[in-house]
């Protein structure tokens, strides 16, 4: 298979691809205004309650009994298996207690009749949730910054603004499905993405290096013939690389068991939709912004790759 | 321009490798199921005490693997949990009060290994089990007591100096002394300023009087020293909890961290940590009418107080010995009702107090105060409010039949679990300020143990996966790079076990994101190679230029997920830390591998030799 000779012209169907973006995003952004994200404990506090049984439970019966017991705003839901359930419970009006769970315990072990085993509890008080919840968003802000600086200072501003709207593009879209797809956002999710922030600038890096590169060595060419080709240079490493984490990081999702699933599906998210932004969003955006060869011109010193030639 | 190693890079790679299949290894031996004996107080632990032990668990059936007697503690392993929870049972009764007995999971490490430093990696809570528990320390709390401790010395420091004032009160950290006329009053300013330099003078408007505060910077000290005691005060208590390994750590300027492998009962923890019950004894005043004191209000010097039953009782403000003068306390039974009792032991100061108090007032009453405070933060009308309980009730009550000074008995509490309790909390000591617990993670231990079957599960398969990938794609140089893989992940292991990083179920996600990442270094170097070849260059050049120049891309490319990385380890906690732990890690071993790794087995292959066509 070789992808060397391909010659797509990425960056002449540029147009198709901000329309389709721009499709995907507003999608998004009204995804996650209308239904929001369906945020863990982590960051709204209250209590997660997973309780493995050795007979199958019926939910609507443990719903019941759960309301009789004064828990009435519980959420029930099966996890893994129809012997789990886990149980969430949010911060309770004039009661906050870390005692909560062993109530719940006594309450569901007489209506099952049967002894369920705690698997794992967690409670998050709303001083915490509070606090995690302006972390998180602090930390998204300082990692986009940091990567701007640095990418500003090893190639151009231009490029700079280009990795950072493609950033913005993957996270805004990964959490669109998120929230499209009901799926819970809890703290190890934030860690994907952030991950998933670290990953995709990976690629596009790799891309800009190889026009920053091209730039100098032809002579002759526009702008956009210029990336077109670093892009198509590129492309064989872009998806291998793809290719090899997505197969070690579906393996964890249908390996890992049901705690990490979701950290899972956020980084296979992130993956995709980074390397389609890395040849659809970044490059387009440095184009945008009238990069020239004149930008790269200035000569760099730190450790270059050698352009051996005689 | 040869595609040839120095020296001394091959064998600093080589001992690189060597190193870290050598650290990696303690993490093949797993886990002994074992129990950790440790005494309490005074009890003896020698040879002796073990041997007892031994016999006891023979005598059962229950045969340890070895035992380990060591100065703080004794350790025996256990062939499987089963063995371990039939041992833990029968010693938990046979050496009763005297030991604490705790659940443990000893690492199998064989000694020669343990002896050059090589650990396993330390597992987090959600793979072993165990609980996380997050404190908040109410700061406000410990800067109100710190007030009422000065106006106290500022009482004191008057009434040595023959000051008369008129007036003491504490109106929100505003400690307002009143006097007669200003001539006391400057006498009085004087004598507070030398004596109490923590406090800040000021003269009041409205009336002949100053206004005391204290300082920012005490305060600082104050709540540091809150923290600090507090940290050393839940040690103790922990410790007496039996917990092998815990975590007590500070986070931020007002937080704790108390992370206890192991435990299942989180109640009694959760009892035991936050609470803040402690003693105070005083004579019963038997001079004024109680009924009176309930209709109009308690006489100068006395205070109503409440019994367990609900009946009321009027004792007098004088404290004569508060719990921090009780050294040591141990439950047990009282020999002459049957009931709960805890037997208490002064230190010098409180029982020369107690010798006097007794001795001046044989055939006076004397009450036992139960001291209890409990914080929560609740939500209310959607604001977060600070609740805040002070139990003070009078539990025992009796009259003064001999003086007695250093030890004595305690009746009056509710059952066996309370008095052991109380005694726990009388011998750890008091906490400086009270804690709320605002975060709690507990993760049984099988749900544990299933976290660790999956992640290595993943780990492996996903391995695999790339493994056949890349040899099938690149074929030689493809397993060149499945053996530099191979080496990443042993280094990787290597490093957490040598720092002793704790390693969560993220931080294997982590793992496994590095498996799949640590490819995209060589395929970038691979890719270049090829395209060199397809421009008709030689393959040696080839090779080395696809070295040279993919450098600064894997470089560049790499650093910017570090700085992902290390703003998660910033930000994160716990299992987040953890991800961003193996995630940096990662990064700089499969940079190492792949460069420098791959490098040499590919020039001890081809290098300086004449190759035709390279198989890639």
């Amino acid at each position: 298979m070789d992808l060397s000779r391909t010659n797509f012209d990425f960056l002449g169907k540029r147009k198709i691809a901000m329309i389709g973006s721009g499709i995907l995003l507003i999608a998004s952004l009204s995804s996650l205004a209308v239904s929001g994200l369906k945020l863990g404990i982590d960051f709204t506090g209250g209590t997660l309650l997973e309780v493995g049984y050795k007979q199958p439970v019926t939910l609507s019966k443990t719903r019941k009994s759960l309301k009789n017991g004064g828990f009435g705003d519980a959420v029930v839901q099966h996890f893994g298996s129809s012997k789990e359930i886990l149980i969430h419970i949010p911060l309770q009006k004039g009661v906050s207690s870390a005692h909560l769970s062993n109530r719940v315990m006594d309450v569901l072990n007489v209506s099952e009749g049967q002894n369920g085993e705690k698997l794992r509890v967690e409670f998050v008080g709303p001083q915490v949730g509070d606090e995690l919840t302006e972390d998180g968003g602090l930390a998204m802000l300082y990692s986009m910054f940091g990567i701007l600086i640095y990418v500003a200072w090893r190639f151009e501003y231009k490029f700079a603004l280009g990795s950072v709207a493609a950033l913005i593009h993957d996270v805004i879209i990964t959490l669109g499905l998120f929230s499209a797809l009901g799926l819970e956002f809890d703290l190890t999710v934030l860690a994907a993405v952030l991950a998933v922030i670290g990953y995709s600038l990976n690629d596009t890096i790799v891309v800009y290096d190889r026009i920053r590169e091209n730039f100098r060595k032809m002579r002759k060419g526009t702008s956009e013939k210029i990336m077109n080709v670093s892009l198509n240079q590129t492309l064989s490493r872009t998806l291998m690389t793809s290719l090899t984490t997505l197969l070690v990081l579906v393996a964890l999702a249908f390996l890992g068991g049901q705690s990490i699933h979701n950290f899972a599906l956020a980084l296979i998210f992130g993956v995709v939709v980074g390397t389609y932004s890395s040849i659809f969003i970044a490059s387009p955006v440095v184009l945008g912004l009238g990069v020239t060869q004149a930008d790269l011109l200035i000569p760099e010193k730190e450790g270059e790759g050698i352009d051996v030639r005689p | 321009m040869e595609n040839r190693f120095p020296i001394w890079k091959n064998i600093l790679i080589v001992v690189v490798v060597v190193m870290g299949l050598f650290y990696s290894l303690p993490n093949l031996f797993g886990e002994d199921p074992s129990l950790q004996i440790s005494p309490q107080r005074n009890a003896p632990l020698d040879n002796s005490v073990l041997q007892s032990i031994e016999k006891a668990l023979s005598d059962s059936g229950i045969k340890p693997i070895s035992n380990e007697l060591s100065a703080t503690s004794i350790l025996l392993r256990f062939n499987d949990t089963t063995d371990q929870y039939k041992a833990y049972d029968l010693l938990k009764t046979e050496l009763g009060t005297e030991y604490t007995v705790a659940l443990n999971l000893a690492p199998a490490t064989p000694e020669w290994l343990r002896s050059m430093g090589g650990d396993p990696m330390y597992l987090g809570l959600d793979l072993r089990g165990g609980v996380h528990f997050l404190l908040d320390v109410d700061m406000e709390a410990a800067i109100k007591q710190a007030e009422e401790r000065y106006t106290e010395d500022i009482r004191l420091a008057l009434r040595n100096a023959k000051i008369r004032y008129t007036s003491v009160s504490n109106v929100q950290g505003a400690i307002t002394v009143t006097f007669k006329n200003r001539e006391i009053l400057n006498q009085a300013k004087d004598v507070l300023r030398k004596e109490l330099r923590e406090l800040v003078l000021k003269e009041s408007d409205s009336e002949i009087g100053l206004i005391a505060k204290i300082t920012e910077a005490e305060k600082q000290e104050t709540r540091k020293f809150a923290l600090a005691q507090n940290i050393t005060t839940l040690r103790n208590r922990v410790n007496e909890l039996g917990v092998a390994e815990p975590v007590i750590q500070q986070q931020g300027n007002r937080r704790i961290v108390v992370q206890l492998p192991g435990v299942q009962d989180t109640t009694r923890a959760k009892d035991i940590l936050g609470a803040t019950a402690t003693l105070e004894f005083r004579m019963v005043d038997v001079e004024h009418d109680v009924q009176n004191a309930i209709n109009t209000h308690a006489p100068v010097g006395t205070r109503l107080y409440k019994e367990r039953n609900g009946n009321p009782v009027l004792l007098k403000r004088r404290i004569i010995v508060t719990g921090d003068q009780i050294v040591d306390a141990a439950s047990g039974i009282d020999q002459q009702g049957g009931t709960p009792a805890v037997f208490i032991t002064m230190n010098g100061v409180g029982a020369k107090k107690m010798a006097k108090i007794t001795r001046e007032n044989i055939g006076k009453p004397m009450a036992v105060v139960y001291i209890d405070t409990k914080v929560s933060t609740v939500m209310e009308n959607g604001q977060k409010v600070r609740k805040k309980t002070k139990t003070e009730e009078v539990i025992n009550r009796a009259i003064i039949r001999d003086s007695f000074s250093k030890r004595f008995q305690i009746t009056g509490l509710d059952s066996t679990k309370e008095a052991r309790n109380l005694s726990l909390l009388l011998r750890a000591g008091a906490l400086a300020a009270p804690v709320e617990i605002v975060e709690e993670r507990t993760v049984g231990p099988s749900l544990g143990k299933d976290n660790i079957d999956r992640g290595f599960l993943s780990v492996m398969v996903g391995f695999v996966l790339v493994l056949a990938f890349m040899a099938v794609y690149y074929r030689i140089f493809g397993l060149v790079a499945d053996v530099a893989l191979t080496m990443n992940l042993v280094l990787i292991v290597a490093f957490l076990s040598m720092m002793q990083a704790t390693l969560t179920l993220p931080g294997i996600a982590g793992i496994v994101l590095t498996v799949g990442m640590a490819v995209d270094a060589n395929v970038l170097i691979f890719e270049r190679m090829r395209e060199e070849i397809r421009n008709g260059n030689s393959p040696q050049t080839s090779i080395f230029v696809g070295y040279e120049k993919a450098f600064s891309t894997i470089f560049d490319a790499n650093i910017t997920t570090l700085i992902a990385a290390i703003v998660l380890f910033s930000f994160g906690t716990g299992p987040i830390k953890g991800f961003a732990v193996t995630l940096s890690i990662g990064i700089l071993t499969s940079m190492f591998t792949a460069i420098m790794g791959t490098r040499m087995l590919i020039n001890l292959i081809y290098g300086n030799r004449r190759v035709k066509q390279l198989s890639i």
